[in-house]
């Protein structure tokens, strides 16, 4: 899923502050899992905001909705008929959600709600840790099925590094060391002999680095 | 001699001599001279100087103009190049750059993560890896190509070096992970400080029991402690780096102005130790803002004087 962090209450009220009716959108998907843009979120949201509002005596209409996806049409629709009444919109999706809403909607302010951090998984409840940068030509059939793209701070392809201690990246102590779960999953698997094939240097054109992505599949359009 | 550069270093590696090298930092500022001035305090002791590009993170004077002006000295100097900062296209140019200059060492590394710099906000880039590195400069030399497949007019000739460290984990994978170096086409190595020598020789043997050290040059790395302060910070903050605890109380047992005397005495030591371990061609002394102890450490190890070659 792609995993978001609320922002800031103060960060979200200076952004707020000028509206007199405010849309809260939250996004059924991803954010609801990663506790941070669900119905669950919109709804706590709303109410800090409207009581901070409140008690400096501003009067500030604040009203609720979450649609099943902010990444689809279809559901982005479900707000066309609504939401001319408000002066914004705060999405509390991801940043896909929020800039696909603004593509839409082009009068009405549409503003972020949380920062979207990256691909990742639910370790335990109320931890995520990252696992997939997207960079469009997957290799984990070559690493054990551990990413060095997203799991190693250096990004080696040709790990570990000389940091690499008791299993710890060398840049934060609570940080697993890439590599080493990729050594331990190939040890496992049976296959060391797999370590020392070199890895050759990586086409990084379908990463960001080639400019923004587009994937087209003719045979499922309409 | 059967070199395949017109590196000093190479040819006093190749002629069986044991090789020293020592390295520089740049200063924190513009002032070239100060590179000079270090340079000068050793260069009679030492085959070649290696400049350190932006170590820890921290932005430095680059690596290549200080290696410039050694050259321009009449110095021989080893390139530091880490792939942090520089994508493929940079790397290359650099290489390039430093090559109309006739410098003829390169050690290709990844570079320490930039959270420990001055810049931790900093992006980087990370476009290759270090063993990529070396493959890199391989090919523009060998094959005078670049990675885009384009022949390089007056192909760089370079004696390709990379780092090891066998302190850093797992170790199961240290030796195997120089095999993919000098796979990848090294031809020499400077080695982490060493301090847990034991765990050194264990290394060596592994990497001898694998016939490495026929294939590339092995040089020891080592660095004087100025203070038990220091061992200790090593010891506990410098990630990858192995201080055994009887090191830091041999220098904690010695009153404070005479640790820097006992620093050098153990940098001495260990490198009259290792010169015996098979599969070393030489020493990496690494005095961190101490070089005027380098004529010093490399005479009382019995490595001076130095040989010449042509």
């Amino acid at each position: 899923m792609i995993v978001a962090k609320n922002k800031p209450i103060e960060e979200i009220i200076e952004e707020v502050k000028d509206f007199e009716k405010l849309l809260i959108v939250g996004c059924n998907e991803c954010v609801t899992v990663c506790e941070s843009g669900g119905k669950k979120e919109v709804a706590v949201l709303a109410s800090a905001l409207r009581m901070y509002f409140m008690n400096q005596g501003k009067d500030i209409k604040i009203d609720e909705v979450t649609l099943e996806r902010q990444c689809d049409h279809e559901y982005l629709e479900e707000i066309r008929n609504i939401i001319d009444q408000y002066d914004g919109v705060l999405s509390l999706a991801c940043g896909v959600g929020v800039q696909f809403m603004a593509e839409k909607y082009l009068r009405t302010p549409v503003l972020p709600g949380v920062d979207t951090c990256f691909m990742g998984v639910t370790e335990e409840r109320g931890v995520w840790t990252e696992r997939c940068q997207g960079c469009g030509q997957c290799i984990l059939a070559r690493t054990g099925g551990i990413c060095p793209v997203s799991r190693c701070a250096k990004r080696l392809f040709n790990g570990p590094c000389g940091g690499s201690t008791k299993g710890h990246c060398e840049i934060n102590k609570d940080l697993v060391c890439g590599w080493q779960l990729i050594l331990d999953r190939l040890a496992e698997l049976g296959k060391m002999e797999d370590y020392e094939k070199l890895t050759p240097i990586k086409d990084w054109s379908t990463e960001r680095a080639g400019g923004p992505r587009k994937v087209v599949r003719e045979d499922v359009q309409e | 001699m059967n070199t395949k550069t017109p590196s000093k270093l190479e040819k006093i590696l190749k002629a069986g001599h044991q090789a020293v090298t020592s390295e520089c930092g740049p200063p924190r500022g513009s002032d070239g001279e100060a590179i000079a001035k270090k340079a000068e305090m050793i260069k009679d002791y030492v085959d070649a100087i290696n400049i350190t590009d932006n170590q820890t993170s921290v932005t430095r004077l680059c690596s290549l103009a200080a290696c410039i002006r050694l050259k321009l000295m009449g110095l021989e100097p080893v390139l530091q190049m880490v792939v942090r900062d520089r994508n493929r296209i940079a790397l290359q140019s650099d290489i390039l750059g430093a090559a109309s200059f006739d410098i003829n060492n390169i050690l290709c590394l990844s570079g320490d993560h930039q959270q420990f710099g001055d810049n931790p906000q900093g992006q980087n880039v990370f476009d290759i890896d270090s063993i990529q590195l070396i493959q890199t400069v391989r090919l523009m030399r060998d094959e005078g190509k670049f990675l885009g497949g384009d022949d390089i007019e007056r192909p760089p000739q370079m004696f390709v070096g990379a780092a090891a460290n066998p302190f850093a984990d797992p170790f199961e994978i240290r030796v195997p992970r120089l095999a993919k170096k000098v796979a990848a086409g090294a031809e020499f190595i400077q080695t982490q400080c060493i301090y847990n020598l034991d765990k050194f020789e264990l290394w060596m043997k592994q990497a001898c029991d694998r016939g490495l050290h026929e294939k590339v040059y092995i040089l020891a790395g080592v660095t004087p402690f100025k203070s038990a302060g220091m061992a200790k910070y090593m010891k506990n903050r410098v990630p990858g780096m192995d201080v055994p605890d009887e090191v830091v109380k041999r220098m904690s047992g010695v009153p404070k102005e005479k640790q820097a005397e006992e620093g050098l005495k153990i940098c001495v030591e260990s490198i009259q130790r290792l010169k015996e371990v098979e599969g070393v061609s030489g020493f990496h002394v690494m005095a961190i803002e101490w070089e005027e102890k380098v004529p010093e450490i490399v005479e009382q190890a019995g490595l001076y004087p130095r040989p010449e070659v042509d």
